[in-house]
């Protein structure tokens, strides 16, 4: 989750309030943001992903002065109009196809301030901008920017810049290639014959969106007093909202927001637009979740705590906030400015009848009985390498892969016995015998599956000592069978893991369920193992239709 | 008396080893001697002897010590006569060549060349040269005839020797014989002896009586000898060597203590498939598609498309516009991206799927499910890419915020927390969600421990067929588990070493 940082004192400032250290922590975390630490002139706090307008000092400062009722209610930011415009040209279309701009005035910016600007641009990059994919944030000094600006997507060779960071003109190719950020996020433009561009009246490039700003252009100092905004991605509403995190932002921070006119090919915008979305709000449905019995009166107020503004059955809902898709987002603030501490703990009277799984309950039998026979249960991982399941196997199944993985888990197991094999290379160093067994699932292709996939759980015990032989691993399968009641034979059968001779069909009611026998020193060896083992496996989903038919 | 009754108890305890030994060491100290004549292995004697010694009854000494033993060479010649001698008695006082010594004496040409040397400077023969050399016996020769030297007597001495009874005037002897090679040597070895405590003189004196009885024996009780008898008593209090018995993996132990949690509160359980598809995993949880979880690098994917039920259709008008919900939705939905193949990421899918297989007049209903989820990570001692969830879900039309709070507090007290607190959170698909916060009886703190809220209309509606308040929570079990067996790393989980199984305390909860 992304934390924000924020300084105690400019914080403090921009409440209007402060609170104790206690009350000051408490507070916060009962806002619905985990606080992560305070130090010193420092609070550190993690963020939800769904309220990315409290990634700045002062939209964080905005909802909790208003959570502790110090400023509640919309507030109302001014936008004055510049008549200034963007031209959106039609080349963007199938490359980045939208942006929504601003322009903010009269600021003051200083070492922190710049920064302050900078963390808003990157918290709201990694988390609402999905790393920049689905928007990205430029921010430039007006001094040098002639209006008109374009934005358009032009042929990569022709964009040429100096980019931030860098010492010489580039042309877009070579960011990707070489310099810093475009080999972070390169991949954004991956395939595409033209890259987005914004570009002044003068034809001068001020950034390459979603990569980089040109140094000349895009460069905020602390003699900036004006700056230029755009975002740019795939999808106009989550710009606009983006971009009124940023705006109302910087007019906390004493800035006037000013509206460009956006041409686009086939429609024109005015942006930022800060009018409170509208919605309908029925308070009994809030009153029916939360188990409350709030007027509308109250239920204003805890509303205006949050932020809103409410108008007879009609929420207005700010600019800024882009997690409010259904009134049962309103209902939760409701119930954060209520107090989820002051909720009642209520147990409603609601007679059901409790049932475990009728297979897990079987397993559980089936455990017990092997527990008693002196083996040792143990539990691995679904996931093995090839290598294990098939070659030390001396098989060649088909088994099911995954596309990404980790390292040496790759393939969902198809048997259990491999796992115990592993177990069992593992342990060389402990005391034998080695009795152990698994109860688990395993994975195999099945056309007819919804997923491609077949689920069985199955067992499987291994056998490891020095004496071992066919006689004790059937001994097991025969207790184990005469518990569960059932008849079963061993048909003499052919399987590469086993030595030939050794090893059979484990059969019940005429149907094959698993595979019992004395496991061949090829396989030992590729296991390095250096003690003889005997093993049984079996479908526990077959078995289980067997004793309850 | 104080004593003889401290005799009594330990005789009647002793281990036939010890009663073979005891009567030994009246008279003997020295291990070699008490092996010798108790007739038993060295062995034995060494564990009878160290079991009385933790009795307080010896105290066992073992120094180091010089000890000199006889050689090859010594071995031999202390039976066929030293070389020199057998020389001496070959000769006369007439000259004899060496042929004619060698062959009445029996001697090689070596011994015969190192007797001429060493005879010669003691004036004990004469020599002469002609074509061969010619001896006779010399002034001292007939002296040394009729006399043994100190070297013959220290050879006729027991062997091995204690070095430090020598005397100095077998030292001169013992000097000699050192300096010829394969004669004798000194080592140094370690000798064991005993030393009785007070307690074991009186012991050594008691009577311990006739044999006592070991093991009871069928044989015993068939023929009723055992009544003739008495048994030895044994020292109960002792170490007996470990043995190993089957056992259930603990997780699974956990497990059990979890699901009768449930079941004990009347909820079903789920359980399915870990393999599902991007739909039931994600997009039936209203969980946007381009949600940051959903990438390569936090799910397992497999390869190949699912099928989709019938019921997608809604989900996707959903996700794009918010359908019959009264949402906005998320504006987009792909279905390549719903068909994918994944791990499930978390048992909400099996809650989804469950309420999309509920009526109307199935309500109210309580579910729950305690499986294994997926993500894609590393491991570490921290992270698992496998790992239990456990997770309940209440679906009653009439249920509310104050009754997931009631049914959290009633969760967590059987769980051993008496207190329980809610904050708010962010799920993508509850509206409320909750933080659960227990507060730790040891630590005197509140812990987050799980996760809850209640599930959002854009979820229900499409899977139910109507709004209805889904009460959900839920929470991992590494916690519990890590603190119960004081875990610290949580790749011991599925370590399987079999030692540390094997010794693990049970699951007392």
């Amino acid at each position: 989750m992304p934390t924000i940082t924020l300084n105690k004192k400019v914080f403090e400032k921009l409440v209007g309030k402060k609170l104790p250290l206690e009350e000051l922590k408490d507070r916060i975390s009962m806002l619905g943001t985990d606080l992560e630490k305070i130090e010193d002139n420092e609070i550190v706090v993690e963020v939800f992903p769904n309220r990315p307008d409290l990634l700045s000092e002062q939209g964080f400062a905005r909802a909790f002065a208003s959570f502790i009722g110090e400023k509640t209610g919309l507030r109302d930011y001014a936008v004055k109009r510049s008549g200034d415009k963007v031209i959106v040209d039609s080349s963007v279309d199938n490359i980045r196809p939208f942006t929504a701009c601003a322009i903010v005035k009269k600021l003051k910016f200083d070492e922190e301030t710049i920064r302050e600007v900078i963390q808003i641009q990157e918290k709201l990059h990694v988390t609402f901008g999905r790393n920049r994919k689905k928007l990205a944030i430029g921010i430039y000094p007006m001094e040098k920017i002639k209006f008109p600006i374009t934005y358009s997507a032009e042929d990569p060779n022709k964009i040429k810049f100096k980019p931030l960071e860098a010492n010489r003109e580039m042309t877009g190719l070579q960011v990707l290639g070489h310099h810093k950020a475009g080999r972070e996020y390169g991949y954004l433009l991956e395939n595409l014959d033209k890259f987005p561009v914004f570009r002044d009246a003068t034809g001068e490039v001020l950034s390459m969106p979603p990569i980089i700003n040109s140094d000349l252009m895009g460069k905020v100092t602390e003699e900036t007093k004006e700056v230029f905004i755009e975002c740019s991605g795939f999808d106009f509403e989550a710009l606009n909202k983006c971009l009124n995190m940023i705006v109302t932002a910087l007019a906390e921070m004493g800035g006037e927001i000013y509206s460009l006119d956006l041409e686009y090919p086939q429609k024109n915008f005015v942006t930022p637009n800060l009018f409170p979305d509208k919605m309908k709000f029925n308070l009994s449905y809030a009153n029916q979740r939360l188990g409350l019995d709030l007027t509308e009166k109250e239920a204003k107020e805890l509303l205006e705590k949050m932020g809103y503004g409410y108008d007879q059955g009609t929420v207005l809902v700010p600019s800024y906030r882009a997690d409010i898709l259904h009134q049962i987002d309103l209902v939760e603030d409701i119930a954060i400015a209520y107090g989820y501490e002051n909720f009642e703990e209520i147990i409603p009277e609601v007679a059901t009848i409790g049932a475990e799984d009728k297979l897990e309950k079987f397993f559980r039998k089936v455990r017990d009985i092997l527990v008693g026979l002196k083996l040792l249960e143990v539990k691995n991982y679904h996931l093995l390498n090839e290598i294990e399941l098939n070659a030390q196997m001396l098989l060649d199944e088909e088994i099911v892969g995954l596309k990404s993985s980790t390292g040496d888990y790759n393939h969902l197991r198809n048997y259990v016995l491999p796992s115990l094999m592993k177990n069992l290379n593992e342990n060389q160093h402990n005391e034998f015998p080695q009795n152990i067994f698994e109860i688990g699932r395993t994975f195999v292709s099945d056309k007819g599956e919804e997923t491609g996939v077949k689920e069985k759980e199955h067992l499987s015990v291994v056998l490891c000592h020095d004496q071992v032989d066919f006689t004790e691993i059937k001994q097991i399968l025969d207790v184990l069978m005469k518990s569960l009641g059932l008849e079963c034979s061993v048909k003499e059968s052919k399987h590469n893991s086993f030595i030939p001779g050794r090893v059979g069909d484990i059969m019940v009611g005429g149907k094959k369920i698993g595979v019992v026998g004395e496991l061949s020193p090829e396989v030992l060896t590729n296991w390095d193992l250096m003690v003889p083992v005997v093993s049984l496996e079996l479908n526990l989903e077959d078995l289980f239709e067997k004793v309850f038919p | 008396m104080e004593i003889e009754k401290k005799v009594k108890n330990l005789v009647a305890k002793l281990h036939p080893l010890e009663r073979k030994v005891l009567p030994v060491l009246a008279k003997e100290i020295n291990f070699s001697q008490i092996v010798e004549k108790s007739g038993l292995q060295g062995v034995e004697v060494m564990r009878a002897l160290q079991w009385l010694e933790n009795k307080e009854v010896l105290k066992i000494i073992s120094e180091k010590k010089k000890r000199v033993s006889l050689d090859a060479n010594g071995k031999k010649y202390s039976e066929e006569g030293l070389p020199e001698r057998r020389f001496l008695e070959a000769l006369s006082e007439d000259f004899l060549n060496l042929s004619a010594v060698a062959k009445k004496s029996h001697l090689d040409k070596e011994e015969l060349n190192a007797c001429l040397g060493l005879l010669k400077r003691k004036l004990a023969i004469d020599i002469q040269k002609e074509e061969e050399l010619m001896v006779k016996l010399g002034p001292q020769g007939k002296i040394l005839l009729d006399k043994k030297t100190p070297e013959e007597d220290f050879l006729n001495k027991k062997f091995p020797l204690d070095f430090d009874s020598v005397t100095d005037l077998d030292k001169l002897a013992l000097d000699n014989l050192l300096q010829r090679k394969g004669f004798v040597k000194v080592e140094e070895v370690k000798d064991v002896s005993v030393e009785l405590t007070p307690f074991g003189k009186e012991l050594v004196k008691a009577d311990l009586g006739e044999d006592v009885m070991g093991k009871l024996t069928a044989g015993l009780l068939k023929t009723g000898k055992w009544k003739d008898k008495k048994f030895r008593e044994y020292d109960v209090e002792i170490n007996v060597p470990q043995i190993n018995g089957g056992k259930k993996h603990f997780v699974n132990e956990a497990v059990d203590y979890i699901k009768n949690i449930w079941l004990e509160m009347g909820f079903q359980e789920m359980k399915g498939n870990y393999v599902q598809s991007a739909f039931w995993d994600l997009d039936a949880l209203f969980v946007p598609q381009d949600h940051p979880a959903r990438e390569m690098q936090d799910t397992f994917y497999l390869s190949g498309k699912a099928k989709l039920p019938p019921l997608w259709n809604k989900v996707k008008e959903v996700h794009k516009t918010g359908g019959e919900t009264g949402s906005k939705g998320w504006g987009n939905f792909s279905r390549e991206e719903t068909e994918q193949l994944l791990l499930r990421t978390h048992t909400t899918v099996l809650s989804a799927r469950t309420i999309s297989e509920l009526k109307e007049e199935d309500l109210p209903a309580k579910f729950f499910a305690v499986g294994k989820v997926f993500r894609n990570e590393a491991l570490d001692w921290k992270h698992l890419f496998e790992f239990y969830q456990v997770e309940g879900i209440v679906i009653d039309p009439n249920a509310n915020l104050k009754h997931l709070k009631g049914y959290l507090r009633e969760f967590y007290n059987k769980m051993g927390f008496e207190k329980v607190r809610m904050r708010p959170a962010h799920f993508p698909y509850t509206e409320p969600s909750v933080e659960v916060d227990v507060y730790h009886p040891v630590k005197k703190e509140w812990v987050e421990l799980g996760g809850a809220g209640i599930f959002r209309p854009e979820v229900v509606k499409p899977l139910l067929g109507f709004d209805c308040p889904v009460l959900a929570w839920g929470q991992g079990m590494g916690r519990i588990i890590s603190e119960y067996w004081k875990i610290t790393d949580i790749r011991d989980l599925y370590k399987n070493d079999l030692k540390q199984l094997r010794e693990m305390k049970v699951w007392l909860k």
